[in-house]
Order: structure tokens, then sequence, then C-alpha cells
């Protein structure tokens, strides 16, 4: 059987947009898509505070995290200077309008992520 | 392909800051040499004072060691003076014979300290204080001998005598003016600076003018001789009488020059087009500056043409001093001095050091000499560059900015006074220490850097002075140059006021457009731009521009306020505070229904259901069955009333209803930012009329109409606006009000901080004193509002996206 699982077609997601991939007992995925139709996809946590980057503004080849707008690169998933961290990237493959996820990856990437985050102290900035 | 050569003449603070932004930006282009007279490495100048006091240490003060040229890939000539350039051969050649070819070539040879032509000026003993070299020799004289006497009283002057002072040498300061720093300070500021240093122990001869420098046998000076003939005794004297554009050069080569090598606004010599000069070296329209933030920026446009990106000029700048003279705190700005025409503002107390002038002319400030207490500094700059009337807000101009409620900092103001682990940011939780260490660390000059590394500042402004001062205490001198008019974001030159004319006058109706007509940078703006410019093209083409949800923050698509786990809280509309049994029970079943963790009153009167999965939102406005409360949404939140004439005693105006009327007649309305009502009942003000963006107060004989009021970040209290009689006058005059902030207003700006941008005195002229206007403003609104949607029941309507709400996919 093979690993990839079409998860939707490239319409469903909104341009500019994105989508959830819920996963059972674990963060969802996000799957984005920018203005150019290419189609992302990140664990929905942003590496700050956790925030769900599936709800964050979309723009180039990147998201604001809806909570304390870091910036996140949507092509790996780390953080843009000044601030840093990464969140887990999945690999995307189109196939016609078909996006398709790493069955693999879904099942074993990023599963250890609270899906509440914890409390953490106030900012990086003030260690 | 092969390289291009650049040489950089001159290896200051400037020039390696051109360099790297070069780096960032084309970091292959060029092969890079740089020709260094200092055996240095790029060192921090400004922080040659704290070093000569012993306060930090020559390591410390280096911003660009020698591995970082190495590592970029530099040559670096180092203690190799430049002394020719041969411009037909494109060859650079040094005092040791060393020669470079160029294709392009930057000078940032600086200045050079001024000697006074005396006689005597040449022997030992007798430097300027400009280097390293400079410093070291003064700390090495302070071991060896006992009386120092600095020529001039200006700021490096006494930075000098204090360092010296510091180091155990019994100083004299000779200065020709008959106050200290007389080109920023006024003869009173000036008087208590002097007291102040005196107390330290710094001598000070004012109004005296240097005749000789007198040597001893040994060809070492032993005396300064006056005009008048008197003497003082000096084993060292420091010249520092003010600095000059370093051209010797430039003009060598034939590079045309007039105070400084004449530069265009690419930072371009006028001469060669192959030379270009920044730095305290280069004239830019007449002005050569002294100050580092500006010669950034020169930096950073030179670095572009460099790039050969052809973009950005260099418009130049205004600056302020906000100097630091061991320890106190000094600021000024314009035309401090003032004279015919103006009117001065001036508050003294002589006893606690403080003192503050400010210079009025044609009702704008014009200038302002602040010492003791700084805090307000940078806001006085603001009001002199903006050029904003100051009739309304005069009689609260001496006290400052943060005289009315300022939070989030303990009510500091003196940053100086603060322990290293008290907060500065309370938004972000930014200590001193963390601001302190960035700044060292990371090498920050300005507050955009300071924002961008630390976050301190960068959330409600509120600390902004405290960080500028951390600015000046830690990198030195001073940082604060404005440019002339502010970019709405990164990816544009153009500000807010330029992006809402084209969108008027063009008629601008999508998102592309305006990035296209504006020459946007990016494909599709930030998440700071867009929305903004979502909202113009809505309020300026109401049902003709198309509302991008994709372009609004997520409150805004998804209807529901997020909170800090991505749940969402969900606040219906209850009109004016009024709710019923009937839509209470529904809240109530809603929340047992969708297992709402948190159910809390909110401060506008209205019930918040927190905590709510963003897969229930649509059901759950569905059970609850009332109004979207827009709680989430830059638009008209609440109407906070008292319960009035109906049931108070003392009320003498039925306020409920005048709420629940306006609320219905301006709810959906989206403006640039959120907008909060009160409508009181009598002169109690128990709906906390005085800090809404429009508060009515009921008084017998009708209504009283205050306006742009916050009980935010700053609390302000509003403005009284106008009396009227009718409950459907106030309709009328809030509306147009609105109407006017929705088409003036900059996205994410309150109506308090508009206000105060334009001025009290225009709103009236708008509303008051044009009938036929605010009539006019007032039924643009309502045709704005006919027909709009509730976004929690007319989806298509309200472009909301349902597919939102659940998940594209579920893997189990």
């Amino acid at each position: 059987m093979s690993d990839w699982k079409t998860i939707c077609k490239v319409d469903d997601i909104p341009v500019l947009g994105s989508r959830r991939v819920a996963r059972d007992g674990h963060t969802a995925v996000a799957v984005f898509r920018n203005s150019e139709n290419k189609v992302f996809a990140l664990l929905d946590r942003c590496p700050h505070k956790g925030g769900p980057l599936s709800q964050g503004i979309v723009f180039g080849e990147s998201v604001a995290c809806p909570l304390h707008n870091w910036t996140i690169g949507l092509d790996d998933g780390c953080a843009r200077a000044p601030d840093a961290g990464c969140t887990q990237k999945f690999t995307v493959k189109l196939d016609g309008d078909q996006v398709q996820l790493s069955l693999n990856e879904l099942k074993t990437l990023a599963l250890g992520e609270p899906d509440v985050p914890a409390d953490t102290p106030a900012q990086a900035g003030a260690a | 392909m092969k390289k291009m050569k650049l040489v950089m003449v001159g290896n200051g603070m400037a020039g390696v800051r051109t360099l790297e932004e070069l780096l960032k930006i084309a970091p292959d282009l060029y092969d890079i040499t740089v020709f260094g007279a200092e055996p240095h490495p790029n060192y921090n100048r400004i922080l040659l004072s704290p070093v000569l006091a012993g306060e930090q240490t020559l390591e410390e003060i280096v911003l660009n060691p020698i591995s970082w040229y190495e590592e970029n890939g530099i040559k670096l000539h180092l203690g190799k003076k430049v002394v020719d350039i041969d411009r037909r051969h494109r060859i650079v050649r040094a005092e040791d014979g060393t020669e470079e070819s160029y294709d392009r070539l930057l000078i940032t040879t600086g200045s050079n300290p001024f000697i006074l032509p005396v006689p005597g000026k040449d022997l030992e003993g007798v430097i300027a204080y400009r280097d390293i070299a400079d410093t070291n020799t003064m700390i090495e004289a302070a071991t060896k001998y006992k009386h120092a006497v600095v020529i001039g009283g200006g700021l490096l002057g006494l930075e000098a005598a204090n360092g010296l002072m510091l180091r155990g040498m019994q100083v004299s300061v000779v200065h020709v003016a008959p106050w200290l720093m007389e080109r920023q300070l006024d003869e009173t500021s000036g008087g208590l600076l002097r007291k102040s240093l005196e107390s330290r122990g710094l001598k000070f001869l004012m109004g005296a003018s240097t005749q000789a420098l007198i040597g001893d046998k040994g060809g070492r000076v032993m005396a300064v001789q006056f005009k008048d003939g008197t003497e003082i005794p000096a084993d060292l004297v420091v010249m520092a009488v003010g600095i000059r554009p370093n051209t010797e050069l430039a003009e060598k080569i034939g590079l045309h020059c007039n105070r400084g090598i004449v530069v265009s606004d690419t930072m371009q010599t006028i001469t060669d087009p192959r030379i270009y000069s920044v730095g305290e070296c280069a004239a830019h329209r007449g002005i050569a500056y002294g100050l580092v933030a500006p010669l950034f920026e020169q930096g950073k446009v030179c670095a572009t043409h460099l790039a050969e990106f052809g973009i950005g000029r260099y418009l130049g700048s205004q600056t302020s001093t906000k100097l630091k003279v061991t320890g106190i705190d000094l600021f000024s700005a314009g035309d401090f001095m003032g004279g015919e025409g103006c009117e001065e503002i001036v508050m003294s107390d002589p006893y606690g050091g403080v003192y503050k002038k400010l210079v009025i002319k044609d009702d704008q400030l014009v200038g302002a000499c602040l010492y003791g207490d700084t805090v307000d500094g940078s806001w006085y700059f603001k009001l002199l560059r903006d050029g904003r009337k100051l009739n309304d807000i005069r009689d609260k101009l001496m006290f400052g900015e943060s005289n009315i409620g300022d939070t989030g900092h303990q009510g500091q103001n003196k940053a100086a006074a603060m322990a290293d682990s008290d907060e500065v940011c309370g938004c972000n939780g930014v200590t001193k220490g963390a601001v302190c260490k960035a700044i060292k660390e990371k090498g920050l000059f300005t507050l955009e850097d300071v924002r961008k590394q630390t976050k301190a500042s960068a959330s409600c402004g509120s600390c902004t002075g405290l960080v500028e001062q951390l600015l000046m205490f830690t990198a030195g001198g001073d940082y604060s140059a404005a440019p002339k008019k502010k970019a709405m974001c990164g990816c544009t030159d153009h500000s807010h006021d330029e992006v809402r004319q084209v969108i008027r006058e063009r008629k601008l109706l999508a998102i592309d457009d305006v990035y296209k007509a504006m020459a946007w940078r990016t494909p599709n703006g930030c998440s700071s731009c867009r929305p903004a410019i979502n909202y113009y093209l809505i309020s300026t083409w109401p049902k003709e521009a198309k509302d991008d949800p994709q372009s609004r923050f997520i409150n805004e698509r998804s209807h529901a306020n997020i909170q800090r786990d991505g749940t969402y809280s969900v606040i219906p509309r209850m009109w004016g505070g009024v709710t019923t049994s009937d839509e209470l029970r529904r809240i109530a079943d809603a929340a047992d229904k969708y297992k709402v963790p948190t159910i809390k009153v909110t401060g506008g009167q209205r019930i918040d259901l927190l905590g709510v999965k963003k897969e229930d939102l649509v059901d759950i406005w569905k059970d609850i069955g009332m109004p979207s409360g827009h709680a989430y949404a830059k638009a008209l939140r609440t109407v906070k009333t008292c319960v009035g004439s109906e049931w108070c005693r003392f009320g003498t105006q039925d306020s409920t209803k005048l709420g629940m009327d306006l609320e219905r007649a301006m709810w959906r309305m989206y403006a640039p930012h959120k907008v909060k009502f009160a409508v009181s009942g009598c002169p109690r003000n128990c709906a906390e009329s005085g800090i809404k963006d429009v508060g009515i107060i009921g008084v017998d004989s009708g209504w009283e109409m205050y306006i742009a009021g916050n009980g935010g970040i700053k609390t302000e209290v509003a403005h009284f606006l106008v009396k009227l009689k009718t409950a459907e006058e106030v309709i009328e005059y809030t509306g147009a009000f609105c109407q006017l902030y929705r088409e003036e207003g900059w996205y994410l700006e309150r109506t308090v901080h508009y206000v105060n941008r334009v001025g009290l005195d225009h709103v009236k002229k708008k509303i008051l004193d044009d009938a036929e206007g605010r009539k006019a403003l007032w039924e643009r609104l309502q045709f704005a509002l006919d027909g709009e949607p509730d976004p929690w029941f007319e989806f298509d309507k309200a472009a909301v996206d349902t597919r939102q709400f659940a998940p594209v996919t579920a893997i189990s």
C-alpha cells in the first residue's frame, strides 16, 4: 500500500490560507497554500507558545502566528530572525490537483507535543 | 564571472555598517578591501568616553573583530593611511606603498578634530580627543601627571574632563562661550550642568580665550595662557573644540568638496560616479551629519546602490540631541533658544536639578531643552517633527506624555535608576538587563533595532522613552533620527496616508491592484500591511471593494476571539448591555451543551463564553441565537450604559434607550481599530463615558458629547466636543465622528491617537462648523452599514469561509 495519503484537493485550501489535518489525540497538521498555489505542511503549533499556525495570515512563503505574530517560514518551519525556533515540517506531494501527505510521517512525527501548550514564562528576551 | 572590486578607505562605524548592509543583500558581488589608518578593527567611537572613565575596556567596544573581516573574505589593511588615489587607473595607494585597484570606491574617512591655531599646539602633551590612541594617551598621562586642561566645554570636552577626573587628575575646563554646551543648552540649563559638574570636582573657566600653550625645556606643555595674560598649569591639554569633515584625500584627488565630500541622494560623489561616500566626511544636501543613526541610514542606501539594486534614496534626517554627560540627562532639539515671535513654557526646579523649556511658535513646538528629566524627549521630538497644533494640549504639554496614567513599567521614568532585573517593557516582559545586554552584544543603535531584537517597546510603546534612555546609556551618543515620513511596513516606502489617497483617487478595489499601483516589494504583503489595505479598500469603497477574509486577522476571519490555547471566546451582542431571561437561559443551555469552561462578565457589559472549540462555533452561535457582538473585531464593540432615568433616582436622561439606539444604528461598523461607546444618564457618569471613543453624558438640559477617550495603555480622558439637545442629534454627531475616523484614521490607530494626530480643531471644524459636511459623513456611514450582514448567521454575504470550522480530513 502506498504511503501517500490524499488529504484534499488544492482548491479545498483557500489561496493564502490553510486547512487542518486532524490527528487523533495529537497536534494537528496544517496545510497551507500560497498565492503561487504552492502547498506546504507544518505541525499546527508555533515554536513560541504553541499557537495554531493554521489560523495565521499567509504571505509569500511565510505565515504569521495568530498569537504573537512570529513569522514562520512555510518551507522549513523555522521562525524568522530575530525570533528563533522551528516547528516540525511535513513532506507534501502534489499529484495533479491532489494534495498528499506521508501517512508514515503523519503517524510518527511530532507526536510528543502536547495538544495544549504548557504555560511558559513571559518572553525569551527576558532571559 | 570575475567579481568586481570594492575598496573602502576608512574603517569606521558608518563605513563598516555599509559593508554589513551590502553583504546582507549581495554577499558575492565584490572582492572587498578595507584600508584603516588606525591599527584597530571597527570599534564604537561613541564609547571612548566610558573607556576613558574606566567603565569599559577597549575590547568591549570593538564592533567587528578581525575575525569578522576574515569570515566575510574582506582584505584588511590596518594602520595604513591612504595618501593617493589614481582615478584614471582606479588605484588606491597607501603611505607604505600598498596598492589596490577598484571598480567601486567607498570613501569613509570620517572627521578630524579641529586644532586651535595657537602657538604651542604641537607641544608634547597636547592632544585631540578622537580615537583610541588619544584615549590611551590620556589614560597614560593620568598615571604620571596632575594637571589637565580641557579646551572646549561641549559634549566631547566634558566627557574627556570627566574621564580624566575619574582617573585622578585635577581638571580645568576652558570654554570660550558664557555657558557650557551652548549648542545644545540654554543659559539656565547650561548653568545647572556646570553646577552639577563643579560639585563633582571639575573647575571651569568660562568666557576664556586661549592665547598660547607654554612648553617646558623638554618640549612638553606646562601651562595654558589666556588672552588676558593669565596662565594656569597644564601637564596635559585636550583640545575638544569641534570636528571637521576629513576631506583631505578627497580634495587631493579632485572630488568636489564643500564642508564635506558632496554626494547625491544615492550617496555617490557628484564628481565621480564610481566613488561613493558616507559618514561624517560626506555632505548631503549641504549637511555633514555627526550622529550615528543618519549615518547608518546613509549606509543602507549606499549598500543598495553598490549592490546594483538601483533603489532607495537618502533624503536627509531630522535629528535631536539627547546626550549623556557623565550620568546627567540632557535633551535638546530644534530652536531651543527661542527669541522673536516665540513663546516659552519653562519649568525650573534648580534645587531638584530639573529644568524644562519648550519653545512654541505659531501654535507649534519648535524647540525643546530638557535637563534632569528627559523621559518625554522623544514625545516632544515627535510633536516638533509632526508640526502638530498644540492648542488643545498646551496646558498639559509641560507635564509630558507620561503624566496621564502611564502603565506597564512601574511608573519609572529614569532608566539609570532602575535595577537590571526591573521590567522595562511590561507587555513583553523585557527587563532592563535584557535590553542592555542585547544592545551591547548585538551592536544595536536604533529604537527599531531594539524592538526587533528584544521586543521591548514593540507592543504598546509606552516604554519607548525608557528604551531610548537605555540606548543612550549603553550605546552612547544619539540614536534618534527619524525618517521624514513613516512607511506602512517593510514591504513599501509609502505611508498610510499615501496608500489611502491612491485607493481613493484611482478607485482601486482590490489588494493586488494596490500592490501593483504602488510597486510593493513583496508579492502579497505581510501580516501588517494586508489587513490595513483590506480595511482601506472596504471603508473607501463600500459595496464595491470585496472584503478578503484571508487578509484579515484570524479573529475577523472566524468571528470569534482566539485564546492562548487556540480555543475561542464567544460574546453575543446585548444591546446597551440589556438582556432578558430568555437570552440568559439560551446562553446557559449553550454553555452546558458545549462544555464552556469559563463564563465571564466583560467590562463592556456582555457575557463572555471562553474556551469554545472552533468546530463548535457555528453551532453555538445558532443555539444562542443572538447577534454577533463583534468583540473580536476592529469594529464597534459595545455601548456601555447606566440604567438612566427609567429607574435611577438621580437619572436625568434615558441613557439606556439612547445607548441601545446608538448601538442599533452603528453595529457592524468596521473601523481602523476597535470602537467603544458609553452613555451615562447623569454627570455621576456610571457608564464611564470619559474614557470611551465616544462618551455621552446626560444632563438635565440635554446631552454632552465627549470623544477620543481611552481606558487602555495610557488612560486618556475624552475631550468635550459639543452639547446637544436631542437623542437624534447625538446619533448624527456620533455617526459623523465615527465616519471621519473611518475615513482618516490609520489602521490600528485608536480614536485617541487619531485625534492627537489631526488635532481636536480639525474634528471640530468637520463636525461642528460644517453642518452639511457632518450630514454627509453620517449619510456615508449609513450607506456603508445598510444591509451589512451579521457574520454569525449570513455566511455568504459576510464572506465567511465555513470550511475553516472543520478539519479537511482526519487521520486516526
